[in-house]
């Protein structure tokens, strides 16, 4: 698998966009220097979200001529961070500044079956996946999760496209993904340890599939994802920081990260991947008035039980439900020196 | 028959570039081992090579996808590699199953693994697009492995662009004056010789009949038929596969019993296998054996071809890296080409149009070294 890790800039236009599905919006860039994009790349852009220059990251679902043409399928996301109501509102002929297609989700080659996971929006980072493993003549199963019909971008077209492999769930018809018999199955058959899935979706899904894996002591490394950081246990909410050492507070906005809002705070912090894979902006708890929504993929989840450390790029405090009763926002005191 | 859907260029690029997306030799098979990784770089790309505790070969891109510290220095712990720096593992998958000092993976931790295919007494590796890495589009080298053949053969380590070993393959007539003292004679450069061509391949027929056998020939003559003397009919028949594996059917029978119409049991008929992989614009790994159809058995005979030819080549070296450092210390000057260029010529076509097809261009870029 040839895997571009590469980030560089360029300048791209919008083609065409139109509706896929309820609230799903289908953009085709130009780039300037076009690389095609393999399966499993995404493309960060770089957008002007409230003053401020903002990376969001979106899956590439399709590659043509070469990557002349580079289609992205955007969910406009009621708890946005500012990105998707963005791109919502980009009109053709317009020029984005964007990447060249990112490769952290390189879909393998040789395993001897494949399950690819969409939820909802997620199935852009497995459009391309199916159609290369149809065209290879491989083994694979694509299972297709979302609220209702109306919202899953894709769904007639992949039926059609990939006939009796498909599986669909939809929370609003009351056929939904059972994750432990999903994943039993691949652990009962045959070829067990040979099957790799491939996940994008909810991080709630997803850490329920991770734990029926473990579960099933299927092996871990083939159990591929990819998360954005950009769904949590519970919707966004406003929330505060604390930072005692600075005598500092911050009040984070729900379209902003704590990350974002920090630095636009003018808060020196460090950071890498802004999508909580590296840890890198991991800081210590010292109080949480409500819950930490830790949304990342680096901490562990013992670890997260804990409330000892958080990802600034990606976690948020949230009453969740739970202080319904309480009109304050929640807050997290961080150990910022 | 090739349709032209552009017009095929007629210069001979200097630095030939060369295809991503074909099978090249990245090692015989008993480099590979499970004790200790292999660094290789073929076709530009650095990997890491080893084998699984079932045997199975495995290639990785030779760059940890932390910091990019060769794997190829780390440890095999099973059937993973070890980072030598900071002790990440990776699967034959290139997939990372250890990070120190945190309790997760991150998930986008993988390094590129490449199809690999062990055939022929080579390990070969396609680092171009996987999905076009089909099998059984590995170059015919079946001599290599073949009850009916016996041989061996070397690695030569050349500081030239593979191009320049493949033509140096498709027209023998050099032989007459590199390896004057072996397998040279004059007659080489009298014979006519016939080429043809498909899209994948290039044919050069040369037959010298009722002639002296040059020393090289006289000796495998006398190992069939001992005592032999007198005139023999000698082939040449260079069978190019793309990208670059040349096998060259050559022999020589008692002068006039039939061989040129095709009966060679009064002969001694070898297959001088080759099959080049470009590590960089100006450096090759030069895979070549020399196979057999004769007293099979006899390891002595195996031990002085291999060192006769070892010989042979060590001249052919010595000429090719002259070559190359005439070609950089005379960036302005063009080739120009000899009618006995022609089987090097449709060498270059094919791998200009494989080239095209993956919108490469035919020169390699200046600034490769």
């Amino acid at each position: 698998m040839a895997v571009n890790t590469q980030t560089w800039w360029q300048q791209g236009r919008v083609a065409e966009c139109d509706d896929l599905a309820d609230g799903v919006r289908r953009i085709v860039l130009t780039p300037d220097r076009p690389v095609h994009a393999a399966p499993g790349t995404h493309i960060d852009l770089r957008l002007d979200l409230d003053g401020h220059r903002r990376k969001r990251s979106y899956s590439v679902v399709r590659s043509e001529d070469g990557g002349r043409r580079l289609t992205l399928g955007v969910q406009l996301a009621p708890s946005s961070r500012g990105g998707s109501r963005h791109m919502h509102g980009l009109q053709a002929g317009d020029v984005v500044e964007m990447t060249g297609p990112v490769q952290s989700f390189p879909l393998g080659v040789g395993a001897d079956r494949y399950v690819l996971v969409a939820g909802g929006i997620g199935i852009t980072a497995l459009v391309a996946m199916a159609d290369t493993l149809r065209r290879r003549g491989a083994d694979y199963t694509l299972v297709l999760a979302g609220r209702s019909r109306r919202v899953m971008a894709y769904l007639d077209h992949l039926v059609e496209t990939h006939g009796d492999r498909v599986r669909v769930f939809v929370d609003d018809e009351d056929v939904r993904l059972d994750v432990a018999s999903l994943v039993g199955e691949i652990a009962d058959s045959a070829a067990a340890a040979r099957t790799e899935m491939y996940m994008c979706g909810p991080i709630r899904l997803m850490d329920a599939i991770r734990r029926a894996w473990a579960t099933h002591e299927l092996p871990g490394p083939n159990l591929r994802f990819e998360t954005f950081g950009s769904s949590g246990a519970w919707a966004a909410e406003d929330f505060v920081v604390h930072l005692p050492q600075l005598d500092r507070s911050v009040r984070v906005g729900k379209d902003s990260s704590m990350l974002d809002a920090l630095e636009d705070a003018g808060v020196d912090v460090m950071w890498d991947c802004r999508k909580g894979e590296c840890g890198i902006c991991q800081v210590k708890v010292l109080d949480v008035d409500g819950r930490i929504d830790h949304r990342d993929v680096f901490l562990s989840q013992p670890q997260k039980e804990t409330y000892a450390s958080l990802c600034l790029c990606v976690a948020r405090a949230a009453r969740g439900g739970s202080g319904s009763g309480s009109a304050d926002p929640a807050a997290v005191t961080l150990h910022l020196p | 028959m090739t349709v032209l859907d552009s017009p095929p260029t007629t210069a001979a690029a200097k630095i030939f570039n060369f295809p991503r997306n074909a099978w090249y030799v990245a090692a015989w098979d008993h480099e590979v081992t499970a004790k200790q990784p292999l660094a290789r770089t073929v076709a530009g790309v650095p990997l890491a090579l080893w084998r699984n505790s079932d045997g199975r070969a495995v290639a990785l891109a030779d760059a940890c996808w932390h910091r990019l510290a060769p794997l190829s220095k780390g440890k095999l712990l099973g059937d993973e590699i070890q980072c030598p720096y900071h002790g990440l593992r990776y699967n034959s998958a290139g997939r990372c199953t250890s990070m120190p000092a945190q309790e997760t993976i991150n998930p986008s931790a993988v390094v590129p693994s490449y199809p690999v295919v062990e055939r022929y007494r080579y390990v070969w590796v396609w680092v171009g697009d996987p999905d076009l890495a089909d099998p059984d589009t590995v170059p015919d080298m079946h001599q290599m492995d073949s009850p009916d053949w016996a041989g061996d053969g070397e690695t030569i380590y050349a500081p030239c662009n593979y191009q320049l070993i493949l033509d140096n393959l498709m027209d023998l007539t050099h032989e007459e004056f590199v390896h004057s003292s072996s397998i040279g004679q004059d007659e080489l450069s009298e014979a006519e010789f016939d080429v043809s061509h498909t899209d994948r391949g290039v044919t050069v027929t040369r037959w010298m009949r009722d002639i002296d056998a040059p020393p090289f020939w006289l000796k495998n003559m006398r190992d069939k038929f001992p005592g032999f003397t007198g005139k023999v009919d000698r082939w040449q028949i260079i069978h190019f596969e793309a990208p670059s594996t040349i096998r060259i059917d050559v022999g020589v029978a008692k002068a006039g019993t039939g061989a040129p119409e095709g009966d060679r049991s009064q002969g001694v008929n070898g297959f001088v296998m080759n099959t080049i992989t470009p590590e960089t614009a100006r450096t090759s790994h030069y895979f070549w054996a020399f196979m057999r159809n004769y007293r099979l058995d006899s390891q002595t005979i195996t031990t002085q071809l291999r060192q006769g030819v070892h010989g042979v080549f060590g001249e052919d070296e010595e000429m090719l890296a002259a070559q190359q450092q005439a070609i950089d210390a005379n960036p302005d000057h063009e080739f120009y080409s000899l009618n006995i260029d022609a089987g090097g010529m449709w060498v270059r076509r094919i791998l200009d149009r494989m080239l095209q097809a993956e919108g490469l261009p035919a020169a390699a870029a200046a600034a490769a070294k």
